[in-house]
């Protein structure tokens, strides 16, 4: 079986994305299990700043190689930066997706969602259930 | 995955850390370390492919040549032994039932490589038609297949086998010796680069995979794995079955004229090709280029002005133009390089242009398959 990275300070939701509060936002990617699945990512189209977010919500689309996939918002709140460097560097979020693949920045609604999420533990228990 | 078949090689493929995947009902390597990687090796160095879930079928006996003869869309019976050559077989309505490599072994002897999805469906038309002169044989399951692709390939193999290698041209086979086996390789191959299709025993199979990386590695060759050999072939405009062709889709729409012998004909499905020639076709496969981004995919609608005209059967970002290619079937009078075509995209309208196939040039002296 692969192994995955999963920090564990992040938060995470059912559908492979990352959340990490920051400085009053929530900044949001995919997981390293999410990338490795996907293969060589070569287009991500991001929402518009200013853009309101429902949990759960499509905010965006990954297309690799061989596979596309819709981005899911882990929780509510309002778009307040998107990473613009993946519009000509898409292969960041397979290299580093944790960091410089990061894709939305949320001022969130209730900060209370972020406690809802999946920890790293449950997250990797979710990828272990999935048997890889 | 289970239920599935694998090949001599999937503890191999496992140990070189491959994605596996389900496909025509075997378990295989999608990739190793990345599909732009393998696809960059093989059009610039070369490429190793495991891919012994492709069919052989056996034609032997006094009655062997006129049954391909019958069976496929190019005569059998003008080739000398040790050549190769690219046809169809077709149903009577015309339509597809496989693309094959046919092998002539010897006088009364040749053999077909046929696609891993459709080696049950041949044998049984094969046998079918074949006639009681002929003896059929699946031996798909005793034998192993590798593909070694890319334009450091013949150095490669030059360098695995034991004996000095014959000098092969394309579309022509020989025995090899290499491994301690005895291999039958051909210069042929579904990449749109030079290369050798390799055919051993399932005993032979892991040795000589191994040998060929292991006498690669100075010129770069990797392993790659089915997902490299779908964005290589499309960008060289191979068909792939399922999706540019089946039973219902004709070789002449699909572009394939030349590999159909009207002017012969006695094979079957010659009759329906040529009224379908006589009274023109209505829509033929095209090749195009998305202007705006995205990737179009396998299903998405092809509109005109608005209105739906054809579906895309193949898609994909192409590694070495940078931009989103693909297939589709659209009507006659919408086949001419640059006209403007609307991918439909998840809901949003992409722009994308018909352009000339192959999308990546041909080797030199050589022009698609013959």
């Amino acid at each position: 079986m692969a192994e995955y990275d999963i920090p564990d300070d992040l938060s995470y939701s059912k559908d492979d994305e990352w959340a990490r509060p920051a400085g009053g936002r929530v900044v949001v990617g995919v997981t390293d299990y999410a990338q490795k699945q996907l293969g060589d990512i070569v287009y991500v189209e991001l929402p518009s700043v200013g853009t309101m977010l429902h949990q759960g919500d499509v905010f965006g689309v990954v297309e690799s190689v061989k596979a596309v996939s819709d981005l899911y918002a882990p929780v509510s709140g309002e778009v307040v930066e998107i990473n613009t460097d993946l519009a000509s560097r898409p292969e960041t979020v397979n290299e580093d997706c944790y960091g410089d693949g990061w894709m939305i920045a949320l001022a969130v609604d209730d900060p209370a969602e972020v406690d809802d999420l999946l920890d790293a533990a449950a997250y990797a228990r979710q990828i272990d259930e999935r048997g890889e | 995955m289970t239920g599935l078949r694998r090949t001599p090689l999937y503890e191999t493929h496992r140990r070189l850390d491959a994605r596996m995947v389900e496909f025509a009902g075997f378990e295989m390597p999608v990739q190793y370390t990345s599909i732009l990687e393998e696809h960059r090796a093989v059009r610039e160095a070369a490429g190793l492919f495991d891919v012994s879930h492709m069919g052989q079928i056996g034609l032997t006996g006094p009655g062997a040549v006129a049954a391909a003869d019958r069976l496929l869309t190019r005569a059998v019976h003008p080739m000398r032994p040790g050549r190769v050559r690219y046809a169809l077989l077709c149903n009577e309505d015309g339509g597809v039932v496989d693309d094959v490599t046919v092998y002539r072994l010897a006088e009364d002897a040749l053999f077909l490589c046929v696609n891993a999805s459709n080696v049950e469906k041949d044998y049984r038309w094969i046998v079918r038609h074949a006639g009681a002169a002929a003896i059929v044989r699946n031996t798909s399951e005793e034998t192993g297949l590798l593909a070694l692709q890319g334009p450091a390939s013949a150095e490669i193999l030059r360098r695995a086998c034991e004996a000095p290698l014959p000098d092969l041209r394309r579309y022509a086979f020989d025995r090899v010796a290499i491994a301690g086996s005895t291999a039958l390789a051909s210069r042929t191959g579904y990449t749109g680069s030079d290369g050798f299709e390799i055919y051993v025993g399932v005993g032979d199979l892991v040795r000589v995979f191994e040998t060929i990386l292991e006498a690669g590695k100075p010129s770069g060759l990797v392993p790659a794995g089915l997902g490299a050999r779908d964005t290589l072939r499309l960008e060289a405009a191979l068909p792939l079955y399922g999706h540019e062709l089946d039973d219902s889709t004709s070789p002449l729409e699909a572009g394939l004229d030349r590999f159909v012998e009207l002017e012969r004909g006695g094979f079957l499905g010659a009759e329906a090709l040529r009224r379908q020639r006589a009274s023109g076709l209505t829509r033929r496969l095209v090749g195009f280029v998305l202007e705006d981004r995205g990737v179009a995919r396998a299903g998405y609608p092809v509109s005109h002005a608005g209105r739906v005209v054809g579906a895309v059967t193949s898609g994909a970002p192409s590694p070495t133009l940078g931009a989103s290619i693909g297939l589709a079937y659209v009507p006659m009078a919408l086949t001419g390089p640059g006209t403007i075509l609307e991918v439909g995209i998840r809901g949003r309208a992409a722009r994308a242009r018909v352009v000339e196939t192959p999308f990546v040039g041909a080797p030199p002296g050589r022009t698609r398959r013959s």
